[in-house]
């Protein structure tokens, strides 16, 4: 997955890393996936919430190291 | 579904201050139509070139403060910038600290009178910190 835009918003509270997600979508082409790394657990769950409400795609999310990936697929 | 979401800042603390800007940036990142009116003690942080501190009102600014929390002035920014979110100065207030336009960040827009952003405010959301 060498293509995927990497956001590390690591160790920001909310909103930190859902503008850090969104900075780096508007400079993405669509069809971009990006993963955001945070370590926020509100901004974990508010995430898929914008997302879902803005209209891109959630394409996975899992946790490791205490750290939170979500990948997002930019569709519009 | 996009609402027109008003948010009025007047206090000069930090907590105010920060979730006024969390509610102009999430929102208008969010597709609402966002208006914001800066007056009172609010407007002097959005003087170029100031660099004053906004006093905390309780423990959740200290602790705000010690951890990593985006600025206020970088979140309204950013509901500008990311969101097309307006923000407006009080006239009244510019009068009051004698400044004008361009002595203000260039995200600021045009002063606007109450007058106006009372009837602007239509049938949206009003927070006001």
């Amino acid at each position: 997955m060498s293509d995927r835009i990497l956001v590390d918003a690591k160790n920001t509270f909310c909103p930190g890393p859902l503008m850090e997600l969104i900075s780096n979508m508007k400079m993405a082409d669509v069809g971009a996936e990006l993963e955001l790394l945070s370590t926020d657990e509100g901004s974990a769950a508010d995430i898929p919430e914008w997302v879902n409400k803005v209209g891109h795609e959630i394409i996975d999310s899992f946790k490791e190291d205490d750290v939170l990936h979500i990948v997002v697929k930019k569709i519009k | 579904m996009s609402d027109k979401i008003n948010v009025m800042v007047t206090s000069e603390n930090m907590e105010q201050m920060q979730m006024a800007a969390m509610i102009a940036s999430v929102g208008a990142v969010s597709g609402n139509d966002v208006s914001v009116f800066l007056s009172m003690n609010a407007l002097k942080y959005f003087l170029k070139g100031n660099d004053l501190k906004a006093p905390v009102e309780g423990d959740m600014g200290t602790k705000m403060l010690e951890k990593n929390v985006p600025p206020f002035l970088e979140l309204f920014e950013q509901a500008v910038e990311l969101g097309d979110a307006k923000i407006y100065p009080c006239s009244m207030a510019m009068d009051m600290l004698e400044i004008k336009s361009e002595d203000l960040f260039d995200y600021v827009g045009e002063p606007m009178g109450l007058t106006k952003f009372i009837s602007d405010v239509n049938k949206g959301q009003v927070w006001s910190f």
